[in-house]
């Protein structure tokens, strides 16, 4: 599988895949996207990455365990929902930064909870991907 | 009633735990001395247990607690009255010089830090046990005390009978665990209780209730497995298997007391019904009979007194159940003196077992030169095991003769099964407290002397205490004996049994049985010899039972699982597929709602399109000549449907469908290359037929189904809600997601917790094989070095 033409092209097409994961997932809120799509866009980039250049650099370019992706995703949901309670306000309530001009989302607990999704996704499809894709090389 | 503000007992339940936490830390630091230190915790309690005295003793009940889950109307509360206080004392008491003994017993054993910690947390679940008021916190202390007799028990952990036994004492009392926890539920349904003040109070709900026999059947679950009654009292005599600061101090005061304090406790709403008063009594006499006879049976000093324990467990049963006034009286009595004495035997079983290398008791003898302050201990203790004066356990006797006499055939067959019973432990208990002692001196495995003081205070203290408790018989029933009767009868009775012994029935009795202990005492190397014989012809007891039983489960959980999970692949996704088959299709039929066929609306051209798409995409993976054009041809029909959610508004879902159907078609195309199959199918025609019916059937029951549903009128007040307030209320004009992470977030958040231990247990499986194969490359390389 390991074609010229898609080990040249695989670096460029994951980066840009991951950042319109990061679009789909920042504009979730209110146009078609969020944590689980974004998540899913985020996993087959590092897939293709892995099956064009290896998954010893796809390894490499996630810096961390896709495990440990997943796990701190899913930490940050739990935290993100439970953020409300120093607030007083029942678990899971969202909380809503003031709007910041420009950047065309809204900061809130709920972003970060979607975030955690993201990551949940992400680490635990990709994990499976390059572990089997890893077994591939042998 | 009065309150405890102060919630000075609310810190009291946890200090144990707190100083099981410090006390490795401190062992590590002090050694054996940091015994000294922990008794504190133990005495501290006694102190503020006695507190309560005075006012329960005019009969006050104190009670106290928290909010704990107020939704659920649950407490943390405790109740303070003449029951659970004297229990609390006991504890604490005792307790105190468990520590201290545990010090001097264990002393420079490496594990003795993580003793400590065992033996005060188990004391702090017993405390809470017998405080407790709320069920939930009741139960919750039940279940914390097997579980940490099970580590207690287990404690020597490298010795296989040590595992068994504590495994045994574990799956007996949690069995038991879990009846008492429905035998609550069915009380609380039955009177609508949540905690003992409560019930109390129902007076007479739960007799008359109909559910008043199984609540009878459950809570005797819990208190028989707990206190060793007939036959589930195997386990008491195995955890003999721990070391002997356990035996002393769960055998005697707590542990195996806590199904009696449960029987004690429900007296007053469960008691005075026919079931009661003759199940009781019969599992009562019987436990105390079997135990007597098992006790002579043995030669080790530690199991002669564990099976006395079964026996006198029996008689406070029996006692309890009796139904009379004076048999509560006589329950209470015995068991403050069985308290006392008990534990002061087994500690000195264990001083004998430390200081002389055997606690065999046929090859001890002559130790009263070399220890002399042991012998005096031992011989307090046996006088009132004995039920001779001056001492609390001839009170105690006296009021048992006292209370069940000869006034029916009914009562006369239990003064002869108690007389019989008294009778044998009053043959073991000189036999612990007199054989090694008198005598020829015997040559011991080590060289016998007085152990050091932090052994044998103990005993000398408890002995000193049941001495007490006899001479001061007023005073000790006033603060103790008449407060504990009144809260398991439920009404205010009088003690006045003195050492001065009145001249009547139970004298003649109490003399019959000392005459027959004597006479077994004396004969006990062949009244041994008889039961061991005896034993041996019947050849079974619940203990092999006990054996059989996990064995067969054992083997039946193997013969089930060779059923279901054979292993192969195929059948478990047969397996699977016909149930998600008849889930849609036997409801449908059973009830005879069939959908009719709805009308297809006229399809427009970019439809049929889509349509024929999926179809060319399913009719692809039918002809694909091998595996992975079948994987990848699968992926088309998926790609179809997506559209279709896209064309029909569902942009989310259409979106999510093509990112779905991307990865599972390039994650199983990775596992099929992996999987080294055939590259195409090639199982007999049969094989293939089945899958085809299941799989449309399958296909027709999801259709139908959906049929179905959209028959239905469609109820828009959701949708109308979601849409309505998705932006005012959540920020969000996407209502897909704002469902997912605001309206229905917590779902999300049990979702993605799936997704990562999915994802881990994908990871391990994947890993299985990969690791294997690393183990065997490895493997030549070492085996290479520890040839060089």
């Amino acid at each position: 599988m390991r074609t010229l033409i898609l080990r040249t092209i695989a670096p460029y097409l994951s980066a840009l895949m991951m950042i319109f994961s990061v679009f789909v997932l920042l504009r979730g809120h209110n146009d078609p996207g969020g944590g689980f799509i974004g998540g899913l866009l985020a996993a087959s980039a590092f897939a293709i990455y892995g099956i064009a250049s290896g998954v010893a650099s796809a390894r490499r370019a996630m810096r961390f365990h896709p495990m440990a992706i997943a796990g701190s995703g899913l930490a940050m949901s739990v935290l993100a929902g439970l953020a409300s309670i120093l607030f007083g306000v029942p678990f899971m309530t969202g909380l809503w930064a003031p709007p910041i001009p420009g950047i065309g989302f809204e900061v809130s607990s709920v972003l970060f909870f979607d975030l955690g999704v993201y990551l949940v996704v992400l680490g635990a499809v990709t994990s499976i991907a390059l572990a089997l894709e890893e077994r591939d090389e042998e | 009633m009065g309150t405890d503000g102060l919630s000075l007992t609310f810190i009291a339940l946890f200090l144990p735990f707190i100083a099981a936490m410090v006390a490795p830390f401190l062992t590590q630091r002090m050694g054996h001395k940091a015994a000294w230190v922990l008794a504190l915790v133990p005495a501290f309690l006694f102190v503020h247990f006695a507190t309560f005295v005075g006012t329960v003793a005019s009969g006050g009940i104190v009670t106290g607690g928290h909010d704990w889950i107020p939704s659920l109307g649950v407490d943390f509360s405790w109740l303070l009255d003449g029951l659970s206080v004297t229990f609390a004392l006991l504890i604490s008491g005792i307790g105190t010089f468990i520590v201290l003994y545990s010090g001097g017993y264990l002393k420079g054993h490496e594990h003795q830090g993580r003793f400590f910690s065992f033996i005060l947390m188990f004391m702090g679940a017993m405390q809470g046990l017998v405080i407790s008021d709320s069920f939930l916190m009741l139960f919750v202390f039940w279940e914390l005390t097997s579980i940490t007799s099970f580590l207690l028990i287990g404690f020597d952990h490298a010795r296989e009978a040590s595992r068994r036994a504590a495994m045994q004492a574990l799956i007996v009392t949690g069995m038991g665990g879990l009846a008492l926890l429905a035998g609550l539920l069915v009380i609380w349904s039955a009177t609508g209780a949540t905690s003992l003040s409560g019930l109390l109070e129902t007076d007479g709900v739960l007799r008359e209730s109909a559910l008043y026999g199984l609540a009878f059947l459950l809570i005797l679950g819990g208190a028989f497995t707990k206190s060793a009654q007939f036959p589930f009292h195997f386990w008491l005599p195995n955890a003999m298997e721990a070391p002997t600061p356990v035996s002393a101090y769960l055998h005697s005061a707590t542990m195996v007391k806590a199904g009696v304090y449960l029987l004690m406790r429900l007296n007053p709403v469960m008691g005075e019904t026919v079931l009661w008063e003759t199940v009781l009594p019969l599992f009562g006499g019987a436990t105390l009979l079997v135990g007597g006879f098992l006790a002579v049976r043995q030669s080790d000093l530690k199991l002669m007194l564990a099976y006395t324990t079964v026996a006198s467990l029996g008689l406070l049963v029996m006692l309890t159940g009796f139904g009379s006034e004076h048999a509560i009286e006589a329950a209470v009595l015995y068991l403050i003196a069985h308290s006392l004495f008990k534990g002061a035997l087994f500690m000195v079983a264990g001083i004998i077992d430390h200081e002389a290398g055997t606690r065999d008791v046929t090859s001890l003898g002559g130790l009263r030169k070399a220890m002399p302050i042991t012998f005096g201990a031992a011989l307090v203790a046996a006088i009132s095991m004995g039920g001779l004066p001056p001492l609390f356990g001839f009170l105690a006797k006296e009021e048992i003769y006292y209370a069940l006499g000869f006034s029916s055939i009914w009562s006369a067959l239990f003064t002869i099964v108690a007389i019989l019973g008294n009778a044998l432990m009053f043959a073991i208990g000189f036999a612990v407290a007199l054989k090694p002692f008198l005598g020829a001196e015997v040559k011991t495995p080590s060289h016998a002397h007085e152990g050091p003081p932090l052994l044998w205070l103990g005993p000398v203290v408890l002995g000193g205490a049941s001495l007490l408790a006899a001479f001061l018989s007023p005073l000790t029933h006033r603060l103790f004996s008449m407060p504990m009767a009144r809260a398991v009868a439920g009404e205010p009775l009088e003690i006045d049994i003195s050492l001065i012994p009145s001249i009547g029935l139970p004298l003649l009795l109490s003399l019959v049985t000392v005459a027959l202990g004597y006479a077994i005492y004396w004969t006990l190397g062949d009244v041994r010899q008889r039961v061991g014989a005896a034993l041996r012809v019947i050849g079974w007891g619940p203990d092999k039972g006990f054996d059989q039983a996990v064995r067969g489960i054992v083997r039946g959980a193997h013969r089930i699982t060779g059923l279901i999970q054979n292993g192969r692949m195929e059948t478990y996704m047969t397996m699977t597929f016909a149930v998600i088959a008849a889930a849609f299709l036997v409801p449908l039929i059973w009830a005879g709602e069939m959908p009719s066929f709805p009308e297809l609306p006229v399809l427009t051209l970019y439809e049929i399109v889509v349509i024929a798409i999926a179809i060319i995409g399913l009719g692809a993976v039918l002809y694909a000549d091998d595996r992975l054009t079948a994987i990848v041809s699968l992926g088309i029909q998926g790609f179809a449907v997506a559209l279709i959610f896209l064309l029909f508004g569902a942009p989310d879902l259409g979106f999510t469908q093509f990112m779905v159907e991307t990865l599972s078609v390039v994650i199983l195309a990775l596992v099929i290359t992996r999987l080294k199959l055939a590259k195409s199918d090639h199982r007999p025609t049969r094989e293939k037929l089945i899958d085809v019916t299941v799989a449309s059937l399958c296909g027709i029951g999801l259709m139908l189904a959906l049929f179905k549903v959209t028959a239905l009128t469609f109820d828009p007040a959701l949708s109308v809600f979601f849409t309505e307030y998705s932006r005012s209320i959540a920020h969000g004009r996407n209502i897909v997601n704002v469902i997912l992470v605001d309206y229905r977030g917590v779902d999300t958040m049990g979702e993605i917790a799936v997704v990562m231990a999915a994802g881990l247990a994908i990871l391990a499986l994947v890993r299985v094989r990969l690791g294997r194969r690393i183990m065997h490359a490895e493997m030549p390389a070492s085996s290479k070095e520890t040839a060089a």
